[in-house]
């Protein structure tokens, strides 16, 4: 028996809102299991990544910890796509990069409104925030971007099972509309 | 400078609006004269310009936005500028901005769009593309003034003028001076005498004749593109319209450009005549000569010259006593945009608007200044036409080559023993300039400005014509002892900074390169950067607006195929390396926890290969 693709995905700076997308493709999820193994994903709750065909990245880089997880994906995927706004250009998470990280942090831990035990958090356990969110295609290459904040479940469909069948991706016009 | 200081900026604007007229398209003219008083555009004469040309304050103040040397806040009473292009650099001015940053007690260096401005307000130091001075360069600008041929001494007396605040007035002359330097009189150069002969024809033989001269000399246009002079010249003629007009290009922004220069310091009447025989032949009552900024200078010589020329009856009303050949000339000036040399860009601005490139078509010929029929041809294609008027189609053809006929006038700068002005017949060799011009150890050309194409020794032997190198006139040579890639930061910032901001692939496409040079620069890139590269220009290539995107990427595309190692010595071994530095992207988290863990830490890539997979 041939293998199936064995597909991996990650959140890092995002929502889920883009893995939800993917999980609004719904019953057709029941094909997509059929057409492909699932690795380290959300969706498996499996924490380790192994040699996969095809990663997909949600969320932007704005910590060390993304920065790890992003580059691990990348030796370990042989295509690797960024999913969604967060991926693509930063998206809402680097709207923090209008201002500077010390003025982000006080107003969350020390400032705001209803903080208690004041203080920025500083325990080895938890990643170091970078000083600008980024887009992941700054930190590794990329073969693909989808667009959409998050693009549809129809979008991610047609993307993957072209993909999955070696054809150009193309698009009806009705999946990348935005307005 | 006290006492006219107390002018007040209401004021000045009635007098303006007085001398110069309520046309709001005088807008930009307006502007300028403010901004030359003021140091600025206050915001009482945004006001009252909005007011008395019934033009919105935001047009004003977009018109300010756009313009270089405009400026909503003041710059330094003495607003000094360095020509930027890769030839200054080449002459030292780098190291001449420093020396007078430091002589004025200033910090930090200038960059494109951020000027240094002395608390004081004495003083401000800034950057300008290319002032077309290259061939007596390092140049600056000092309050719109040339000045040329810097050096430690000059700058440090520049610094003292400033501290000691002497006007402009009152600095030495040999400041701003400007040579011709005139090395090679071909077909055009030879015989600057003019008496009116071509608008004596013209009277004489009737337009249809002077047309079909133009027609057979094969005249191109010597502005770049090289479209046929009579073709666009009969095209406006028969076009529908209820006036038509005439406009020189002289705003020669192409770095490596200044050969429009020496031909308005020494040639003017033959280019009015050539404007002027223009106007007869498509019936044009109106033209313009738009000045770039940086040439402000010539303007009180060009008045004259065509104040002289209304009183010798070759302009204004019945000119050479012939009833209904009227035709007048006014003179615009630029402020500092590289895109306003773009045909439909330029009538924008003459209009008194942002020097936004148009829809084509409509052409100018048919839709131009004022949407009427307009001819917009090169300083050089006026004086031409002028002759092949005075002497007919035969003599133009007499020499060049098949596709293009006459001679072609080279602006060189560079590493050259005798940079300047030469004149070649259309077909010469780019080795011949060369060693007319005393180029040794040339590694590189760069023929037609930054827009133009990267010449490697391979192509010494080929020739300057439109059939092989197409050429707007700048000829930039350097020599073995250059890192190339200099020249493709300095082009790729120019473009970035020069981009009108309309179309995504030029404006995002523009800064996209300048950042990638830069980080290869840096010894940050890799092999995917150059990749990405070549895709960028290739997009830029195919889907940008107007020629300005069009060959905005040619030097990076042309030096990856022909100076791949400018490139490739740089890049570091993986085959891709982020675009900002990992580790110090989290210095101020490490500062603001204290912390200093190896988790505080991002390591840098192992390469590829080299590491077990988890
Ligand atoms: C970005 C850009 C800048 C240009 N700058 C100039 C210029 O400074 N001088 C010029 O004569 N033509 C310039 N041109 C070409 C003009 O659009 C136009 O083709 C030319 O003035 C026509 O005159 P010609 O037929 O006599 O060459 C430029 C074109 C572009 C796209
Ligand atoms: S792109 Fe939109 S949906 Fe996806 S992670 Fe970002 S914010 Fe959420
Ligand atoms: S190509 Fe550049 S200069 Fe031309 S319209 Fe587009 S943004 Fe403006």
């Amino acid at each position: 028996m041939v293998e199936k693709p064995r597909v991996a995905t990650a959140s890092l700076c995002g929502c889920f809102g883009c893995h939800m997308s993917l999980l609004d493709i719904d019953e057709r999820i029941l094909q997509l299991v059929d057409l492909v193994t699932f690795d380290r994903t959300p969706l498996t709750d499996i924490k380790t990544l192994g040699d996969c065909d095809l990663g997909l990245i949600e969320g932007g880089v704005a910590n060390a910890e993304n920065v790890e997880v992003l580059r691990e994906f990348r030796r370990c995927c042989k295509t690797l796509v960024a999913v969604g706004a967060c991926a693509v250009n930063g998206g809402i998470p680097a709207m923090r990069n209008q201002f500077g990280l010390a003025e982000c942090l006080r107003e969350s831990y020390c400032e705001g409104i209803g903080v208690h035990n004041p203080g920025i958090p500083n325990d080895p356990e938890i990643p170091l925030l970078l000083n600008q969110v980024h887009p992941i295609h700054e930190v590794v290459a990329i073969d693909y971007v989808l667009p959409g904040c998050p693009p549809s479940a129809d979008a991610i469909w047609t993307f993957l099972t072209e993909l999955l069948e070696g054809r150009p991706i193309a698009f009806p016009y009705t999946q990348i509309h935005f307005d | 400078m006290n006492a006219s200081t107390a002018v007040t900026v209401e004021g000045f604007v009635a007098e303006s609006l007085v001398t110069h007229g309520r046309d709001p398209r005088h807008l930009l003219q307006h502007l300028i004269r403010v901004q030359q008083r003021f140091s600025c555009v206050p915001d009482a004469a945004v006001e009252a310009l909005s007011a008395a040309l019934d033009v919105t304050r935001t047009q004003v103040r977009a018109a300010i936005a756009f313009y270089a040397f405009l400026h909503e806040r003041p710059r330094g009473a003495f607003e000094i500028r360095f020509s930027d292009n890769i030839t200054d650099r080449m002459l030292g001015s780098r190291r001449l901005i420093r020396l007078l940053i430091e002589r004025l007690e200033l910090s930090g260096l200038p960059a494109w769009g951020r000027d240094l401005i002395r608390d004081d307000g004495r003083v401000s130091v800034g950057l300008a593309s290319c002032t077309g001075m290259c061939d007596q360069g390092p140049a600056l600008l000092v309050n719109g003034q040339a000045v040329t041929n810097l050096d430690a001494q000059r700058v440090d007396r520049i610094a003292d003028l400033v501290q000691e605040g002497i006007p402009l007035e009152r600095w030495p002359g040999e400041f701003f001076r400007v040579e011709n330097n005139i090395r090679r009189h071909g077909l055009l150069l030879s015989n600057p005498a003019n008496d009116g002969a071509a608008l004596h024809r013209l009277i004489d033989e009737g337009a249809d004749d002077a047309l079909a001269e133009v027609e057979r000399s094969g005249l191109r246009g010597r502005g770049g593109a090289g479209f046929t002079t009579a073709i666009k010249w009969r095209f406006c003629r028969e076009a529908p319209g209820i006036d038509r007009y005439v406009v020189c290009n002289a705003d020669e922004g192409e770095p490596g450009t200044f050969k429009d220069r020496v031909l308005l310091t020494d040639y003017a009447d033959l280019v009015i005549e050539g404007m002027t025989v223009c106007a007869g032949v498509i019936g044009a009552r109106r033209g313009f000569l738009y000045l770039r900024g940086e040439y402000r200078y010539l303007l009180p010589h060009l008045e004259s010259v065509l104040q002289r020329r209304r009183a010798e009856g070759l302009l204004g009303t019945m000119i050479l006593g012939r009833d209904g050949f009227d035709f007048d000339i006014e003179i615009h000036l630029g402020a500092g945009a590289y895109i306003c040399g773009e045909e439909s860009a330029l009538i924008e601005s003459l209009e008194g608007k942002r020097g936004v490139t148009r829809k084509r078509p409509p052409f100018p010929v048919t839709s131009g200044f004022d949407d009427q029929p307009t001819v917009v041809n090169n300083v050089e294609t006026f004086l031409a036409a002028a002759r092949v008027v005075q002497w007919g189609g035969y003599w133009l053809r007499g020499e060049g080559t098949d596709q293009s006929a006459g001679s072609k006038i080279l602006s060189v700068s560079g590493d050259c023993a005798w940079p300047g002005i030469y004149e070649y017949p259309f077909g010469t060799p780019v080795h011949q300039v060369l060693s007319d011009c005393g180029a040794e150890n040339t590694q590189a050309v760069q023929i037609s400005g930054a827009a133009g194409a990267t010449l490697s020794p391979a192509d010494f032997d080929r020739i300057i014509a439109f059939e092989d190198l197409p050429t707007a006139g700048s000829f930039m040579i350097f020599d073995d002892s250059r890192d190339l890639l200099d020249m493709v930061r300095n082009f790729a910032a120019f473009f970035a900074h020069e981009s009108c901001g309309f179309c995504t692939p030029c404006r995002v496409g523009g800064a996209l390169l300048r950042n990638l040079v830069e980080k290869v620069a840096a010894g940050q890139g890799s092999e995917y950067d150059l990749s990405e590269m070549r895709h960028i220009g290739a997009v830029m290539r195919q889907a940008s607006y107007c020629g300005l995107g069009h060959t905005a990427p040619n030097h990076v595309l042309n030096t990856l195929d022909k100076f791949p190692q400018i490139y490739r010595r740089r890049l570091e071994r993986e085959a891709h390396t982020p675009s900002f530095d990992l580790d110090s992207a989290l210095s101020e988290a490490r500062a603001l926890t204290g912390r200093d863990d190896i988790g505080a830490h991002i390591r840098a890539q192992i390469p590829e290969g080299s590491e077990v997979s988890a």
